[in-house]
């Protein structure tokens, strides 16, 4: 039992607990400070696959703006906690049964085929970089599909902005089309008046006479 | 030592609390999108078990991509549930029912 395989258990241990209570917690910011404890095992587990820059992304993005995303919107929305747990019980069982039926199945399959044949993975040296290796991936051979992920950012903050932001109704905003139709005659008065001796400091045309 | 099934059985336990997820928590929206958000860590731990294992990068850039397609379901997602429960003062999956799918 060498130190890998303790840090190994230990991460899996905490995941698994964490996203038990993901699925059972009563109260949601609870929820998502669970799922926030889930990633961050996650990424040490992704960090012993030897995945740095993945598994720095994912405390950065998810933990970071994720989630923080998450927690904003629980606590904005003004939720009712007992309706909302209604049909818990209802569904246990048969949720228990079917995720307790596909885990099984599925490490029945993983834990007694010889998926990896026991093979030692060879270790990187010391002076590899991951981040060096995907970047250098990323802007050459799927340079295409980053482009399109960026695209994708893109369309999602413009909808999510478009989605939620509300118009005031007092709100003043230019008319540009009006703006530029407009004429000199709209604008402009030209006052026909006679001219004064002298000029008054309190006449509203001062500096016109003269 | 940990061998690669070791990594996909945390995977498929971490997958199938999400499924479970979805199936408790299905009147809160917001549990719904927690779940998926579980089942896609499961998926991409799956990833970067297989690209470890065959010494091949290239499944670690699918996961830079299901991470950033991620990150824009749960933006647009959280926005569509601010906008339903600004009119509809509820986020009760089972009380929108506008459009009788």
């Amino acid at each position: 039992m060498n130190f890998e395989t303790v840090v190994f258990y230990v991460f899996a241990a905490l995941a698994v607990i964490a996203a038990s209570r993901v699925v059972t917690a009563r109260n949601p910011v609870h929820a998502a400070l669970f799922l926030v404890l889930a990633f961050c095992s996650m990424a040490g587990v992704w960090i012993l696959l030897e995945a740095e820059f993945l598994a720095i992304t994912l405390v950065l993005v998810y933990v970071g703006a994720v989630m923080v995303l998450f927690l904003f919107v629980v606590m904005m929305l003004d939720i009712n906690l007992v309706q909302l747990r209604e049909g818990f019980w209802r569904w246990l069982p048969f949720g228990a049964v079917l995720a307790g039926l596909m885990a099984f199945e599925m490490i029945w399959v993983l834990g007694s085929s010889k998926i990896s044949g026991g093979k030692e993975v060879i270790k990187h040296a010391a002076d590899y970089s991951n981040t060096k290796e995907l970047g250098r991936l990323i802007y050459t051979d799927y340079v295409y599909p980053f482009e399109i992920a960026a695209v994708i950012l893109l369309v999602a903050m413009v909808a999510a902005i478009a989605l939620t932001s509300r118009r005031r109704k007092d709100a003043k905003s230019q008319v540009v089309p009006e703006q530029v139709a407009v004429r000199k005659a709209d604008r402009l008065r030209v006052v026909k008046m006679s001219a004064e001796k002298h000029a008054q400091k309190s006449d509203s045309t001062a500096g016109v006479a003269q | 030592m940990i061998v690669l099934s070791d990594f996909l059985i945390l995977g498929a336990v971490i997958f199938c609390m999400g499924v479970a997820g979805i199936l408790f928590k299905r009147k809160n929206i917001i549990n719904v999108l927690m779940a998926i958000e579980l089942m896609l860590l499961a998926v991409n731990t799956n990833f970067i078990a297989f690209s470890h294992y065959r010494g091949d990068p290239a499944g670690q850039i699918f996961v830079f991509f299901i991470l950033v397609v991620a990150a824009a379901e749960a933006a647009i997602g959280l926005a569509i549930v601010v906008l339903l429960f600004r009119n509809r003062q509820t986020i009760e999956v089972a009380d929108w029912t506008e459009l009788k799918g």
